[in-house]
């Protein structure tokens, strides 16, 4: 398991260094001049310009950009952002909101999804079934910004059930609206993936058999049919991890939660590449992160898988 | 000597208006933006920074509701000859640390900013100052101190407007520890406003900057309240959003998604006015068809052929002003009824003359393109101008859209660019010469289109040079007549400021460049 653990951690070396280098060389692409974006409609002195080119080193080709990037990254410095403040600053700042906001979405999603799933495929036909699958449909149809605009006026403005946008320092009880809508996509491929899953389990043999043992339900239900069925859905939470950070920043920008979206956004429009580089590459190395956490949560919902090297 | 009359004596007529029963130690909070840029007034050319910089310093003059400058540090500013201006600030003015507000603390202040290797982004409005240089590192000798609180500016020519510009935050002071550490004075920057930084960290990044009453300030713009929170929106609908739940007392800029429900929403708590933001196309003219005489008919030909009541009407819900000269109506010294202004007025008959009155010199060929970026929201309206174009001349009309904001400005400092492209102007201070000077006159740093007309140059700089405002808001308007003629851009509206605020705020007002007068709002 230790050997397992450690050629995992191994391979997230070389993705590291692509990433960052996939990503230097298209942020270094895109066309136009960050400094010159930076005095809007007006057009600067060019000894200015070429001054503030040299201080960002965007004056540099693309390849010492990078290493000189790189070179700063063993140093312990991740570049500065255009506002003066060090990229390190704004990822310590930015990455607790987002992941607060990000693990609740997972928790709502994989609680209240697995859950209905599961009454839904063990009720199969009845009323919570097929009702649970047109709102899930409905939630799967609809962007996301949908969602989140309509969730915003609703609960935040009319109802006033929540504030209508996150206030200072993103506290838990603020973050629940934007967790909720951006869990809701999610939350109903989670339904549509227990319920099936739960259907084709309850038709096997293993489960017949516990049944005629004279097995309660209590004891059926959780262990025989729902850990069976839990596989497919943790794979899907570990691929839709992605998904929820590219989520994030289309909520983000409507809650107004000053997360890695909000950021990496303006990052993205101003080119500046240590912010946008260091970014996604921590993102990159969670989603790593999770991907690895998911292998070794099958072991443990399958023990045939815990004993294959 | 007219404009030292206008000048002095004017700051004891502000005074803190009669109680309303307002709170006074009740903060208002308002809608922001991160600043781009640490907090250093020359290194801040951004609005997000700017309101903060507005409120947290004091200049020598500060600009009232209507424009108007009144002096802020200054007890007066004097001058015979619009060249050189004696400055007299307030005895015994401090920074909130303590520091002193003397001449040294303007003077130091705008060397750093004028100073080419500080390569700050607003350097470009000490270029007039006697010593300033672009090409190498170079003192300002213009600027010399009398005693502690005297100084004199001179000026490499004629500038009349010069005070005018002074309470625009690249010209506040600077307290003597700001040179200690420049770059932690950004993060944390100590002034002499009617608002302070709420301690250490009050900027509290992408979130908000928190900003308590001065106690010391002693100026016209005396706090009616206890303080500010700005809070920073990525998205104006968030911002919106918070103003309807009531977490949010005022907001100056409405989502585009509200245009057309946001009056009804708000009723008298609604803004909609015009304000010192100039939107155009400009026609380089480089281009083929568009030099000389034939240029000139096209130029005026295109602007007849577009519609600008019914696209501000439809595009923008009413938020928007049709554009009748190449300013401001907000500047003084504006006027409607400049000779030559009916080219900015719908008129297809007379486009369709004009237009064919040019194939006679040279056909037609091609498409006419309007470059825009694609992040900025413009599409709608230039769709809507290249079908009046198109509609009404018969040729081929659109939008070319460029992905991102620098993309389109690179290409257009470049001079790559073939096409006619979007162009905006903001004001830096509320004066005509800041609408034409910047971006008509013979190889000025804004002119994007390479215009030059000697008989404009020679206007403005007749203007310029009178020390009487009415003469020389002439020679500016006379100027503004060629402009007409020429057409180097084509004038298509003013952006209103469009607002709103809560219900239990009351006193909003907004100033000139449409940030809300904040230290009269009361709660």
């Amino acid at each position: 398991m230790t050997g397992y653990i450690l050629r995992r951690v191994l391979q997230a070396i070389p993705v590291f260094f692509g990433t960052t280098f996939l990503i230097y060389f298209m942020v270094f692409a895109m066309p136009g001049d960050p400094i010159l974006a930076l005095f809007g409609d007006k057009s600067p002195n060019p000894a200015v310009l070429a001054q503030l080119r040299a201080q960002y080193h965007l004056d540099q080709p693309f390849i010492v950009q990078y290493f000189l990037y790189i070179g700063g990254i063993f140093q312990g410095d991740l570049g500065t952002a255009f506002n003066g403040e060090p990229v390190a600053d704004i990822l310590a700042r930015t990455f607790p909101v987002t992941t607060r906001l990000a693990i609740l979405a997972l928790i709502f999603q994989s609680v209240a999804g697995i859950l209905v799933g599961l009454v839904s495929g063990l009720r199969k036909g009845k009323l919570f079934d097929s009702s649970s699958l047109v709102i899930s449909l409905i939630l799967i149809s609809l962007p996301i910004f949908v969602i989140a605009f309509v969730a915003q006026y609703v609960f935040g403005v009319q109802l006033g059930w929540a504030r209508a946008t996150v206030g200072p320092g993103a506290p838990i009880q603020d973050l629940i609206l934007p967790a909720l809508v951006l869990a809701s996509v999610s939350f109903a491929q989670i339904v549509r993936l227990t319920r099936s899953s739960v259907i084709e389990t309850s038709g096997l043999d293993f489960v017949r058999t516990a049944y005629s043992k004279g097995l309660s339900k209590r004891r059926i239900i959780p262990v025989h049919i729902l850990r069976n069925s839990l596989i497919p859905v943790v794979t899907y939470l570990a691929t839709d991890f992605g998904v929820l950070l590219v989520g994030a920043t289309i909520t983000e920008g409507i809650f107004n939660v000053p997360g890695v979206g909000n950021t990496l956004y303006r990052a993205i429009i101003g080119g500046q590449s240590p912010t946008v580089v260091s970014f996604v590459t921590v993102m990159v190395l969670l989603y790593l992160v999770v991907n690895l956490v998911v292998d070794l949560l099958y072991g443990l919902l399958d023990p045939r898988i815990r004993y294959v090297k | 000597m007219a404009s030292a009359l206008a000048l002095s004596g004017c700051a004891t007529d502000s005074a803190p208006e009669e109680s309303t029963g307002g709170d006074s130690s009740a903060i208002i909070t308002a809608n922001g933006s991160e600043p781009q840029n640490p907090l250093i007034p020359t290194n801040t050319n951004e609005v997000g920074g700017g309101k903060i910089l507005d409120e947290i310093f004091a200049g020598l003059v500060y600009y009232d509701a209507t424009g108007a400058p009144v002096n802020d540090v200054a007890e007066s500013i004097e001058t015979d000859d619009a060249t050189t201006f004696t400055i007299k600030i307030k005895p015994d003015l401090t920074f909130t640390n303590g520091d002193p507000v003397d001449s040294q603390s303007f003077i130091k202040a705008w060397n750093y900013g004028a100073l080419l290797s500080n390569a700050q982004l607003s350097s470009y409005f000490f270029e007039d100052i006697e010593g300033f240089s672009y090409d190498e590192d170079s003192e300002l000798t213009g600027l010399v101190e009398v005693d502690a609180t005297t100084f004199t500016v001179t000026l490499k020519e004629a500038r009349s407007d010069f005070p005018l510009r002074l309470g625009y935050s690249a010209f506040y002071p600077l307290p003597a520890a700001a040179w200690d550490d420049l770059e932690a004075f950004g993060e944390n920057p100590i002034g002499n406003g009617p608002y302070m930084l709420d301690g250490e960290g009050a900027w509290k990044h992408e979130e908000s900057i928190d900003l308590v009453v001065n106690p010391d300030y002693d100026g016209g713009r005396v706090a009616q309240n206890g303080g500010l929170t700005i809070k920073f929106y990525l998205d104006q609908a968030a911002a919106y959003a918070d103003l309807l739940d009531g977490n949010l007392d005022v907001l100056d800029a409405i989502p585009d998604s509200a245009y057309s429900t946001f009056e009804s929403d708000l009723g008298d708590r609604a803004i909609n006015q015009a304000a010192a933001v100039f939107q155009s196309f400009t026609i380089p003219e480089r281009l083929e068809h568009f030099s000389g005489e034939e240029g000139q008919l096209r130029r005026q030909a295109l602007s007849m052929a577009i519609n600008r009541e019914e696209i501000t009407d439809v595009i923008f819900e009413g938020t928007r002003t049709p554009a009748t000269d190449f300013t401001s109506p907000v500047i003084s010294g504006y006027s409607d009824e400049l000779e030559g202004a009916e080219v900015l007025e719908y008129n297809e008959d007379k486009a369709k003359e004009l237009w064919a009155e040019a194939d006679a010199i040279s056909p037609w060929t091609g498409t006419f393109s309007i470059a825009y970026n694609a992040d900025g929201g413009h599409q709608g309206w230039v769709d809507a101008v290249s079908n009046s174009i198109k509609n009404t001349l018969g040729i081929d009309a659109a939008g070319a859209p460029y992905p991102t904001f620098k993309e389109a400005r690179t290409l257009i400092t470049d001079r790559t660019i073939q096409t006619a492209f979007r162009t905006g102007w903001q004001a830096d201070y509320p004066g005509l010469y800041n609408f034409l000077g910047p971006l008509y006159a013979t190889n000025a740093g804004s002119n994007d289109g390479d215009y030059s007309s000697e008989e404009f140059d020679t206007l403005l700089n007749d203007g310029a040079s009178e020390t009487d405002v009415e003469a020389a808001n002439a020679d500016f308007q006379a100027a503004q007549e060629i402009l007409l003629q020429d057409l180097p851009a084509i004038p298509l509206w003013y952006s209103n400021v469009t607002g709103g605020f809560g219900e239990g705020v009351s006193n909003v007002e907004f100033g000139w460049n449409s940030v809300p007068l904040f230290y009269a709002i009361t709660k």
